[in-house]
């Protein structure tokens, strides 16, 4: 068995370390390790979206990424997306639009969508769909998902 | 997934002595969009992964209107993209870099893993064969360069020998009056394989009415990506018109060897072949005439 590596890294603003086989991907020590059940497997192979985290400031598979190579990296998962006090825009726009059902796809179609509208605050819907076509979902047939985040997207801009 | 172990080295002749060590059984790991799942699958076995992000020859991305591009093997598609500059200066190599998988690959995944890959759909190498790349590799023995287009030997192999690294690409500086386009058919928006792509780049006279030379490379239709000089000489001094993008878009036609499979027909292939080229052309006219 190849060694373990000792990974220091900042999970949604602090330090953390970990140690990690070599062969685990960053999900199995998101959710394995650290015990960060929030990410979620989907595919496992980089098709569905349900492990996005942020790294480095852009949206990844964390399936297609080794444990390994979070070295000093800055990550942002799930768990960092809502303080104690209240929910994201996202999120509460998530809820009010019924934009879930099963859940599994919810956690990555949140950090795609943050993602996007942090760099573009008032994307179109052609603009929406398109950012998230690496995000599956096969309950919602994604037109709830789509209004939630055009939703969030305008009370981002008021609350701006 | 199997066992192996993990290095990230920081620089080139490190990358190159731990790739030698191990010949065969080590790979470079870039994006891992490709490499990850392969091992996952059971496809490919490895004892060592030689991460080579961090050594700075495969991260370089430098550009100026002289001396073209130099593309490092490691640098994720979304940087090309966010460059103004070089989107302008390659646009067919554009239009695959902002359509290889969703935006999470396009996070990670690099050109030159693409073309490392070397899978006969390859997004990005019909553009990197048009607008003239050329592959710097590097060894125990040295550097050696060689253009794209002899860089793919057949589905999912190449000519890198046991330890060789594919460092960076150079694309020439873009001449004024010169445009690429690259355009792939999916039955979907976005988020799947060419079923037929097709890369061409024009070099036009002063006046824009004529063709000085032209080039067209095909994915998806052949063992490996494919480049077409017989479209390019039958574009070359040529008016530009209707009747000599047909000629061009004919020799495309015979020059594909495609297979049927579940992602389409010999046929559709074949029809798709020629719709793609006639499209491509007549967008990289309209690019080279802004």
């Amino acid at each position: 068995m190849a060694k373990k590596a000792h990974i220091e890294t900042t999970i949604n603003g602090e330090q953390v370390e970990y140690l990690c086989e070599p062969r685990q991907s960053l999900l199995e020590v998101l959710r394995d390790v650290l015990e960060m059940t929030g990410t979620k497997e989907g595919c496992n192979d980089g098709n569905c979206g349900a492990c996005t985290v942020v790294m480095d400031g852009r949206i990844v598979n964390s399936c297609l990424v080794l444990g390994a190579e979070a070295e000093g990296a800055n990550l942002e998962t799930i768990e960092g997306v809502a303080t104690p006090d209240s929910l994201h825009p996202l999120q509460q726009s998530f809820l009010q639009n019924a934009a879930l059902q099963c859940g599994i796809c919810t956690p990555g179609f949140i950090l795609a969508s943050k993602a996007l509208l942090e760099m573009e605050p008032d994307p179109g819907e052609e603009r929406v769909r398109h950012w998230l076509a690496g995000n599956l979902c096969r309950c919602t047939g994604y037109d709830k998902i789509v209004k939630a985040v055009l939703e969030a997207a305008d009370v981002l801009e008021v609350k701006g | 997934m199997q066992d192996f172990e993990y290095i990230a080295p920081r620089t080139l002749s490190e990358a190159v002595a731990l790739m030698s060590e191990k010949g065969e059984s080590a790979r470079p790991l870039a994006g891992g969009t490709d490499i990850l799942v392969q091992l996952r699958g059971g496809r490919r076995s490895v004892e060592r992964i030689v991460d080579v992000k961090h050594v700075p020859e495969l991260n370089e991305m430098s550009f100026s209107r002289e001396s073209g591009l130099v593309l490092g093997a490691a640098v994720p598609c979304y940087r090309l993209y966010q460059d103004q500059d070089i989107a302008q200066a390659y646009p067919g190599i554009m239009d695959a870099a902002s359509m290889i998988g969703g935006i999470q690959i396009q996070g990670r995944a690099s050109v030159g893993g693409n073309l490392c890959n070397a899978a006969p759909s390859a997004d990005a190498i019909p553009p990197l064969i048009v607008h003239n790349a050329t592959c710097v590799i590097a060894g125990q023995q040295g550097t050696r360069e060689i253009a794209v287009e002899e860089f793919c030997t057949a589905p999912g192999r190449n000519v890198l020998q046991g330890g060789e690294l594919l460092v960076s690409m150079r694309i020439p500086a873009p001449k004024s009056g010169s445009g690429g386009r690259y355009l792939r058919f999916i039955p979907r928006n976005e988020m799947d394989i060419a079923v037929a792509g097709v890369g061409s780049w024009v070099q036009l006279s002063p006046d824009n009415r004529s063709i000085v030379s032209a080039r067209v490379a095909l994915a998806s239709v052949a063992p490996t990506p494919l480049f077409v000089e017989e479209s390019g000489a039958r574009l070359a001094g040529r008016e530009v018109s209707k009747e000599a993008i047909e000629d061009a878009a004919q020799a495309a036609m015979e020059a594909a060897r495609p297979i049927s499979d579940m992602r389409g027909t010999i046929q559709q292939r074949r029809h798709l072949v020629g719709v793609l080229t006639r499209r491509t052309l007549e967008g990289a006219i309209a690019r080279a005439t802004n």
